[in-house]
Formats: structure tokens, sequence, C-alpha cells
């Protein structure tokens, strides 16, 4: 089944973790769901480099946070929170390609 | 184990200026706190504020706040800590709160200790544990280099709760604390009595933000955590909220790369156990474990000045200019670039294009212009500030004159929303030190000693 992530989802945000890193925050609306994307393994960094044009190596973690139904990626920042080029200092405003993926779900 | 069965901690506000209602601050001081803690700064404002030693909040806002916060203390007699006072917990937005608190001191008419404690690190000290190989970067952070440690304007360090029990212990009634972990201030009365540290550091995690954790979530609003012997609980000040067990544990991601292991000054918060339990008028929280480590390990942070920038805001509404806008963007920095040859080089030049990429830049999906009117934002930082404005004045006047393929607006490409439409913004800092600095046993304390001043 095809399934959007935003139709799953009930937060999708980003956020500096420091101002070195960006994390972005999926939470899922109920457990089953939470546990069938974590099965299946459908958020990698592979995913997510390619989303976020940026190298692998960037990607610095996929954790699932059960008791919130939830998956956490943290990212290297493209540059550190307020050096020269920044376009997002609390880094609050980069969850626009998560929001719009889609993906294969078994059901 | 503790005397008192429970340590009850008022958190009035997410951040000091940023307000509370009155009604939720006094049914807080109803349930009879052991202590007033808040948190009065942060890094995600960026760099500016503590490279340059400036506040990121309202002198006015936080003179309010710190000023209901202080009576109440005092009628009560229980202490009232403030953690990163003045923002960014430098000696200038240390004495900047301080001197708040004199002007709140008069006109309460009452005299009182105040624990001033500094968190600047010497810059020959960070040298010195460089050279000993006793500073390591964190994740995505440059190595240290002794040119970065020199650049650097104010260095400080995160302190742990230590140094502020140190204050409780010389009978401080207000404890201003520079750069502090977040949760410190609000876990240093439940250690100092005898309470668990990771369910104390844990709370204290969730407290800082005060109500942005509950549900829905307000930035400027009071909450009340009580720690007891094996858990601890959060409740809300105010009717229109309250903590449930989804917005605790969405709380418990925010702002942090893994939301299992929270390293701070000393050691590490351990949710590997953790358990949220959610009831009518609270969440009870179990299973938070502090693991202490060894050495004894805090976090550096310091900015360094890279220049003077100067922008230019502009908009087009033509569809033929926005079809080549990158072309002509390139095109103007070349023609600008043989203008000025010698000064062109010293300068850096970002052109924000707001309706194209402005807010993801290199990492925007959608790489074509959509909408039908297009920001620019011309943004240049030079070695000074007539440099700066030099560049931006003439890139800005090729853009507004350029004459691209295609043109029928001959007039002008741009419409300016104000005059004069350069503004020199000043000095610009970039973060220099986020590293992890190790802490001889003495110096857990040492490091931050406690000044008190009697006002």
């Amino acid at each position: 089944m095809r399934v959007r992530l935003i139709d799953v989802a009930k937060v999708i945000r980003s956020k500096n973790a420091g101002p070195f890193e960006l994390t972005l925050d999926i939470i899922l609306k109920d457990e089953e769901i939470f546990q069938k994307i974590k099965e299946a393994r459908i958020i990698t960094p592979e995913l997510i480099s390619h989303m976020y044009h940026t190298s692998i190596d960037d990607i610095l973690g996929i954790i699932y946070f059960d008791p919130a139904y939830a998956v956490k990626i943290t990212l290297k920042r493209r540059i550190p929170s307020g050096s020269f080029g920044e376009t997002d200092i609390y880094g609050a405003q980069q969850h626009a390609p998560l929001a719009a993926m889609e993906f294969e779900l078994r059901v | 184990m503790s005397e008192r069965r429970r340590c009850t901690i008022l958190s009035p506000t997410a951040i000091l200026g940023y307000g509370f209602p009155e009604e939720s601050f006094k049914r807080g001081l109803k349930m009879r706190p052991d202590v007033i803690a808040v948190d009065g700064g942060s890094t995600d404002p960026g760099p500016y504020y503590l490279g340059a030693g400036k506040p990121f909040t309202n002198r006015e806002g936080v003179k309010r706040d710190l000023k209901f916060m202080i009576a109440a203390g005092l009628d009560l007699q229980i202490p009232v800590i403030v953690g990163t006072a003045g923002g960014s917990g430098a000696k200038a937005h240390v004495d900047w709160a301080l001197d708040i608190v004199r002007e709140i001191s008069e006109e309460l008419g009452k005299s009182f200790s105040v624990g001033v404690i500094y968190a600047d690190i010497p810059k020959e000290l960070v040298k010195k544990k460089f050279v000993e190989k006793k500073i390591e970067a964190l994740a995505g952070v440059p190595n240290l280099t002794f040119e970065m440690i020199e650049g650097s304007t104010n260095i400080v360090a995160q302190m742990g709760y230590e140094p502020m029990i140190d204050a409780l212990d010389k009978g401080c009634d207000v404890v201003l604390a520079g750069r502090a972990y977040d949760p410190a201030c609000f876990a240093a009365v439940p250690i100092r009595m005898g309470f668990d540290p990771g369910l104390a550091m844990h709370a204290g995690k969730i407290l800082e933000c005060a109500a942005i954790a509950s549900s829905p979530g307000s930035g400027s609003d009071s909450v009340i955590g009580i720690i007891e012997a094996d858990h601890f609980s959060l409740m809300t000040l105010n009717e229109e909220r309250r903590f449930t067990k989804e917005s605790t544990c969405a709380h418990t991601l925010y702002e942090k790369s893994d939301p299992y292991h929270l390293p701070g000054p000393g050691g590490m918060i351990n949710l590997d156990e953790v358990a949220f339990t959610e009831f009518p008028e609270t969440v009870e929280v179990s299973g938070s474990k502090f693991i202490p480590s060894d050495p004894y390990t805090v976090k550096l942070e310091a900015a360094t000045c890279v220049g003077f920038r100067t922008i230019s805001i502009a908009a087009t509404h033509d569809p033929i200019m926005m079809g080549q806008i990158d072309s002509i963007i390139e095109e103007v920095k070349n023609r600008v670039s043989k203008l000025i040859p010698d000064i062109f080089d010293k300068v850096k030049i970002h052109i924000h294009e707001y309706g194209k990429n402005g807010v993801m830049g290199p990492w925007e999906p959608e790489q074509s212009v959509g909408g039908h009117e297009l920001v620019l934002l011309i943004d240049v930082l030079g070695p000074d500030q007539k440099t700066a404005d030099s560049v931006c004045s003439l890139l800005r006047s090729s853009l507004l004159h350029f004459g691209y393929d295609g043109r029928v607006s001959t007039a002008g490409n741009l419409a300016f929303p104000f005059s004069p439409s350069d503004i020199s913004v000043g000095e610009v800092y970039e973060f220099s030190l986020y590293h992890i600095m190790e802490l001889d046993e003495s110096e857990i304390t040492g490091l931050f000693p406690v000044k008190e001043v009697q006002i």
C-alpha cells in the first residue's frame, strides 16, 4: 500500500540539536503504524541522504523511541548554526522533504 | 534517602523574560515550592549573543519575570535560581542580570544575598587542557586549534548543579549562574535534599522548557515538578493545558540527538528504563537514571567575530527575470567583481532567494521557482563595515539596473520596501568552540566559584 508519511504521522519537525547538528522527529499516530515502519526499515540513512542531498556520512543516527512512537534522525548541519550562508538558525523549517515523503508498506 | 518525602519545583517560564500568567505563578506558590528555578538561555538564537556578550531576551521582560520570582522567593524563604543568566551565560550576561536584580531590590525595598557564579573559562586554561589532550570535539564539530581558542571572545563552560549547591550552602537567597546545563538549576535543590540525581536531572530536563512540554504547549506559562523517592510528577498551573503521556514523551525527543542518553556535565541521564504514566492531573515519570562519567567533563562554548554584515532586501514580480534569476545573479556578481577587484576578494556574498530556496538552500528539494514573486536578500560579509557596505551597495544597484536577456521592464528590476535600502548590521559571529573538556575533581566547583553579593 502506498502511504504518505503526513497521513500517518502527527508530528514531523526539525530542530537544532546544538549548533552543529539537526534533528528530525517523526511521531507516528499510533503504535501499529510505528511498529510497521520500524520493522519494515522504511527510514534508512540512504533514504535521508538522498532526500537532503547530503553525504551518507552526515547522517549521524536513526533512533526509534518506542515510548513516543517516534523516529528520530540526526544529521550533521549543512553549516554550523549562524555561520555565513545560514538560512535557518534554529533549524526549525527543514522538515519539508519528510512531510512530502511517500513509501510502500505491506498491510 | 531524604528526610523529606518530596521536593516541589516551580518553573515559571521556558526562558527568563518570556513571561507567564500571574495566576499560574500564584497557583504554583500555593503548592509551597522548595525552589523557584528558571533557565535563562540557550545557544539556539545563534552565535552572536555569546560572541558579542549581548542578551537575546528583552530587559523589561526579564525584570518583570524576575521581580515576581524574587518577591515570592523572599516571602516564602525559598531560593530563586537562574541558570545561564542573561541568555548566553558569559560574564557580561551575568552582570547584566545582576544589574536587573539590583533594580528589583531597590523597587521591592528589600536586601538579600545573591550568589553570582561566572562560567567563563580563561583561555590559558583551555590551551593547557588542549595541550594535555583533555579536550575533544563533539560530533560534527571541527577539531580544536590554538587559533580557535585565541580567536574566541567569551569562552564559557556549562556548569553542573554542584556550584549551585555551593551557593545554597552559603545561604544565598538568589543564585545567578552563568552558562549552566539546562536541568542544573532545577536539579540543585532536590539533589541537595538527597533525592535521586537521575530523577532530579530528568525532571529538570523537562521543567527547563516549562509549559512547552504540556499540551497545548506554551513558552510562557508556569508548571510544577514534584520529585519523590522513586518517581517524579509534572503538573500544569493553568486549566487550559495539562501534561499528558504523549506531550511528555514527545518533549523527551526535543532538541537532542538521542532521546535515551542525554550527556551533560559529569555524566549522562539514561532513559533506557523510563516509564511515563498518565493520571488525570499529572504525568508520573520513573526509571530515569544518572550515570556519572569518569572523568567529569563539561561542554565548552564560544564564538568568534568573522567580520561585518550589510544586507539589502528587494523583490521582483517579473516572470522573465525570475526564469533566469541564477544566471542574472552570477553575472551581476561577475560585473561587481570587475568594478572593485581589490575589495571583492575580501568579502563573502550570499544572495538568499525567498520563493525559491530561501529556507533550505542547497537542501531544497524543489529547484524551480513556483510563485509570482521572488524576494532577494543580499547578504555581504566584509572585514569591516565600510567594505561590506560598499559591496552591498554595488550589488544592489547593479541588480536593479542589470539588462538581462528578454528584459521588457527597463525602468528597474527590483521593488524595495525600505529607504534606506541597505542596512549595516554590524559584527557577525560564528561558533568556534563546542567541545568537551575534562575536569579534575577540584575544578568541578573550583572553575565556577560562588561570589556572594549582598544587595
